[in-house]
């Protein structure tokens, strides 16, 4: 019988922030879906963060867990602002749209 | 342990398949919504590894403050999506009852002593760090987003307690058969 070990944890968490990054990559529509994607990334981060404080009995990985966590909605709420803003000003959110400061 | 082990691969299999169908998904909002299934199962994860009180934090800030956000957002900004009007008001039973359902579990938890001595004393700047990020988010998201109409009345409180009897008032004496 299997059990759980560390490298399972990992497995997700690596399987989670792949995902994450081709999200980013391959995301062509609209940027809502890019920040959910940097929010799948903060996740597996997380899942790491916890399965070592699992696995080494040492709280200090959920505490990092928690800072990461509030980071992750920080970065939400300022990148949702931006988005509005944004739509505001220019009626899309397309990925395309955004090069106006390309030199 | 056998449980443990069939609730981790449920678990993760639900959290990368819904991860996987975040990026997939044509309609933003359907990925919202898979993006809180992934969060849901990450927190099953959390409590199989034994962090109770960060899968609470997980589903309470993720899927209770994040996520509505996020469909917030979706749904204000994007124009497509005319299909999604429903009732708001079937839902609010069954999201009453999440609710309380999350708020017992929440005060039930007492796994929360030992993280609560790590991180109250020794990371206790981490903490307030954290705090202050938040705050500064909040700012800086309420700076971006608000906007005066330029047509709109506003109340100016300065201005109202500014007010004294002597400027507010104008009292003339008027004799009797003559007008102002």
């Amino acid at each position: 019988m299997m059990v759980i070990s560390l490298g399972h944890y990992l497995a997700v968490a690596a399987i989670l922030f792949t995902l994450g990054i081709f999200g980013i990559f391959l995301n062509r529509k609209n940027v809502i879906v890019i920040l959910m994607s940097i929010e799948l990334i903060l996740l597996a981060v997380n899942i790491n963060l916890v399965a070592f404080s699992t696995h080494l009995g040492d709280l200090v990985g959920q505490v990092f867990a928690l800072v990461v966590l509030t980071v992750a909605a920080a970065e939400a709420a300022i990148g949702l602002a931006i988005l509005a803003v944004y739509f505001r000003n220019r009626g899309s959110i397309e990925v395309e749209d955004v090069n106006l400061m390309k030199g | 342990m056998i449980v443990a082990t069939l609730f981790f691969y449920l678990f993760a299999g639900i959290c990368v398949a819904s991860g996987f169908m975040v990026i997939a998904a044509r309609n933003p909002v359907h990925s919202v919504l898979f993006l809180i299934l992934a969060f849901v199962n990450a927190a099953g994860l959390f409590v199989i590894a034994g962090a109770e009180f960060l899968a609470m934090i997980l589903i309470v800030v993720y899927v209770g403050a994040v996520a509505v956000l996020f469909l917030f957002v979706v749904m204000m900004l994007d124009v497509d999506f005319t299909q999604l009007r429903q009732g708001f008001l079937n839902y609010l039973p069954v999201g009453a009852l999440v609710g309380i359902v999350f708020l017992v579990e929440l005060l039930l938890v007492v796994a929360t002593w030992a993280l609560g001595l790590v991180l109250y004393t020794r990371y206790i700047y981490y903490f307030q760090a954290a705090g202050l990020v938040l705050l500064v988010a909040m700012i800086g998201a309420i700076v971006l987003t608000l906007r005066h109409k330029p047509n709109v009345r506003r109340q100016n409180i300065a201005e109202q307690n500014a007010r004294t009897v002597k400027t507010a008032i104008e009292i003339r004496h008027v004799r009797p058969g003559d007008g102002i």
